[in-house]
């Protein structure tokens, strides 16, 4: 193994990240398959640019801000949806807080007509593609089992099952590359759901089919209790060496670089090469849900090691220090977060529960004979019961 | 060994405590099983006092899980495998048809597979999709498997002991509702057969059968059954049916309701139904009737009242089969 082949520190009370990188330099290697190692990085936890981003875009000021604004408006979702389900209106929430930079770094790369296959915690992509956050609270709130229109924003569903989009996210690639798109797919998953034989299938299909799609692995330390250390013992992005294409592993809270070496992937799997795989080294800084409880699993210590590397922070610090905000700007930020969070509490309180006879709706696409007799039979049933003086 | 009272997942743990200290051959292995003690806690504590060696948190992956527990069993191990939940298992689900439920078959008998999988099923807990889910036919229907839910504490403690004790593959189907239910378990007692139904409350005029989740609706049914005596039986597995208890119950009672959370089309109850009418055909005063979830995708938590049987429904049946 190499010496960044541990993925976590050795003593429990002093989690290490990865040495960072010169940028540009290290994007080559990567790209080149060289021996490399550490982590793309480009805005250091203090907020400091490293490294001229020369092989990607210019970062124009205008992005850092758009960048920084949904980070925060994200932030202000996840954690009012935190309090809602604390508060009895929602059955489940997974936390995102922590992961904005992966997240909103990465879909800001994207174009509106690449399509997202997210698994359940992309709520900030979500965002970054236009889904309303309230229709995201409905599939916790259990109201539906889906939530939004997949082809309106090219956001697919979240799917519960973990890894098996991933193999989706690969067949849709596959279908461009038939159309004649230049398209992109990008499938989100953990370093957790990089276990599942579903996304080693998917890495040998894409591979194969040299398919136009970016593996995003989210590598946020944890599957619920177990540390990434019970799912690999190699670095995940060099999972990628195996299937034979490349694999980077950039500074997760870092939305500079994942901005920047998602377009590289993007840029790359346009350009027929096949698949590429970026690990997002980041952090997840609350439960896995709301039905978990960390402190059984997992150390104080190691959760404020990572608190000081927070995403928003830092980007906060560069944009106050290169002089790219008026002093106005991060109040109407806060103030767009707050807006907007507020709206999902006053909707998501007032949200209907639908109606019973939903049940048997869009079962089958063309109808079906015992689905139509149980709907008839539950009709029935009801106005049996409200025959009896029930209500309904 | 007074009774003691404790809860379902309590009792469940306190069997796989027991078959850990008596055989060094038994495992528990699953995603989550050792520090966090399982999401639902039934194994708590068990890798503190058994050790990770015995107590494997495994990657996640459930292929994997039920593919290397079969290896493991080979090797002469015995491992109690978690599947975290029901909507969860379909990964391993080539395993387990296609390998577990077949070795002892195509070795002709000379390898056997005491592997157990604990799976959480069913609803009533309102959790998101994929989280609840009634898979119990799709494994009834392999041969090779045994299926079984116990509905009650101390059923959880001893079938489990059981399954654990069985040389053939055994789905074991925990009802998640009911894992806070507490009632008395006596450590001590002579458990009966795993596979052998009971009648849990006589009664004169109509049997209701149920099993895992639904002993506890028939119950509440037969009480509420004003002027009527209902006859409840607590099927306790699903795979073998033990058809003889229910038999024995329809001669008495000349009538039968089946009461399962899962889907009633192509169901338990559809196995139960065809078997009991062909045994009782001319004891029966009416068709055996089955009620269940439909045959649609298990709901948003939202809806999933209208999707689970409840008293109502359960009356309904028992209303129309008393009408014939
Ligand atoms: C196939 C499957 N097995 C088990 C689960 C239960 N489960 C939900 S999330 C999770 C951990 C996922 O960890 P990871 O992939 O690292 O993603 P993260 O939650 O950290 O974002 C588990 C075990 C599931 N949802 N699907």
């Amino acid at each position: 193994m190499t010496a960044t082949g541990s993925q976590r520190s050795q003593g429990p009370d002093e989690p290490t990240v990865p040495p960072a990188l010169d940028f540009a330099e290290a994007l080559n290697a990567f790209m080149s398959h060289r021996e490399d190692l550490g982590m793309l990085q480009l805005l250091t936890p203090e907020g400091t640019l490293v490294s001229p981003p020369d092989r990607t875009p210019g970062y124009a000021p205008e992005l850092l801000r758009t960048l920084y604004q949904d980070m925060v408006v994200s932030r202000a979702f996840d954690t009012e949806a935190t309090a809602l389900q604390r508060q009895g209106e929602l059955g489940l929430w997974p936390s995102l807080t922590g992961q904005e930079a992966a997240q909103v770094g990465s879909a800001h790369a994207l174009r509106p007509d690449d399509y997202v296959f997210p698994s359940y915690r992309e709520h900030a992509v979500a965002w970054c593609r236009g889904v309303d956050p309230v229709d995201i609270v409905k599939l916790f709130r259990g109201v539906t089992n889906g939530g939004w229109d997949p082809k309106k924003s090219n956001f697919h569903l979240y799917t519960l099952v973990v890894g098996s989009h991933v193999l989706h996210a690969t067949g849709y690639a596959m279908s461009l590359v038939k159309k004649g798109s230049d398209a992109a797919a990008i499938a989100y998953f953990g370093d957790g759901a990089s276990s599942e034989g579903d996304v080693a299938e998917a890495f040998t299909f894409a591979s194969v089919h040299e398919a136009p799609v970016v593996f995003f692995c989210q590598n946020n330390q944890w599957a619920i209790s177990e540390p990434v250390e019970r799912q690999l013992r190699g670095p995940l992005y060099r999972r990628a060496d195996g299937f034979g294409f490349p694999g980077v592993r950039v500074d997760g809270n870092d939305a500079l670089a994942v901005h920047a070496v998602t377009n590289a992937a993007l840029e790359h799997v346009r350009a027929g090469n096949g698949p590429f795989l970026i690990e997002a080294f980041t952090y997840r800084m609350g439960a896995h849900t709301t039905s978990d409880d960390p402190t059984r699993y997992r150390r104080q210590t190691e959760v404020e090691h990572w608190r000081a590397r927070d995403p928003i922070a830092r980007l906060r610090t560069h944009l106050t220090e290169a002089d790219h905000t008026t002093p106005e700007f991060f109040d109407e930020v806060e103030e767009k977060a707050r807006e907007v969070a507020y709206r999902v509490r006053r909707e998501t309180r007032t949200m209907p529960n639908p109606h019973r006879l939903t049940v048997f709706d869009h079962v089958y696409a063309e109808g079906h004979a015992t689905v139509d007799e149980e709907r008839e039979q539950s009709e029935e049933h009801h106005r049996n019961t409200i025959a009896n003086g029930e209500t309904e | 060994m007074p009774a003691e009272k404790m809860s379902l997942a309590r009792a469940l743990n306190e069997a796989l405590r027991t078959a850990l200290e008596e055989d060094p051959a038994i495992l528990v292995m699953g995603e989550d099983v050792g520090t966090l003690g399982g999401v639902f806690r039934v194994t708590d504590g068990l890798k503190k006092d058994f050790g990770e060696d015995r107590v494997i948190d495994t990657p996640l992956a459930e292929s994997g899980i039920v593919g290397t527990a079969i290896g493991l069993a080979l090797g002469g191990y015995r491992p109690v495998v978690e599947i975290q939940f029901d909507g969860f298992v379909f990964p391993a689900y080539d395993q387990i048809v296609t390998q577990l439920a077949k070795l002892h078959a195509r070795s002709d008998g000379r390898i056997r597979m005491p592997v157990v999988i604990r799976i959480p099923y069913g609803g009533g807990i309102g959790a998101v999709e994929h989280h609840s889910d009634s898979p119990e036919a799709l494994f009834a229907h392999v041969a090779g498997l045994k299926v079984v839910s116990p509905s009650n504490p101390e059923d959880g403690y001893w079938m489990l002991r059981q399954a654990i004790r069985s040389d053939d593959p055994v789905i074991f189907f925990e009802p998640k509702r009911r894992y806070w239910d507490t009632a008395e378990v006596d450590l001590t007692a002579r458990p009966e057969p795993l596979h052998q139904a009971r009648v849990v409350r006589p009664g004169t005029d109509l049997t209701l059968v149920g099993y895992g989740p639904t002993v506890k609706l028939c119950l509440e049914a037969a009480e509420a059954a004003e002027g009527r005596s209902l006859e409840v039986v607590d099927l306790r597995t699903v795979s073998p049916v033990d058809f003889d208890t229910i038999q024995r119950s329809v001669e008495r009672t000349h009538r039968l309701v089946v009461v399962h959370e899962a889907p009633v089309f192509f169901g338990a109850g559809a196995e139960i139904a065809a078997r009991i009418t062909t045994r009782c055909f001319y004891t029966l005063e009416a068709p055996v009737l089955r009620v269940g979830g439909y045959h649609a995708p298990y709901p948003a938590a939202r809806l999933e009242e209208e999707f689970l049987p409840d008293v109502d429904r359960v009356l309904d049946a028992v209303d129309r089969s008393l009408a014939y």
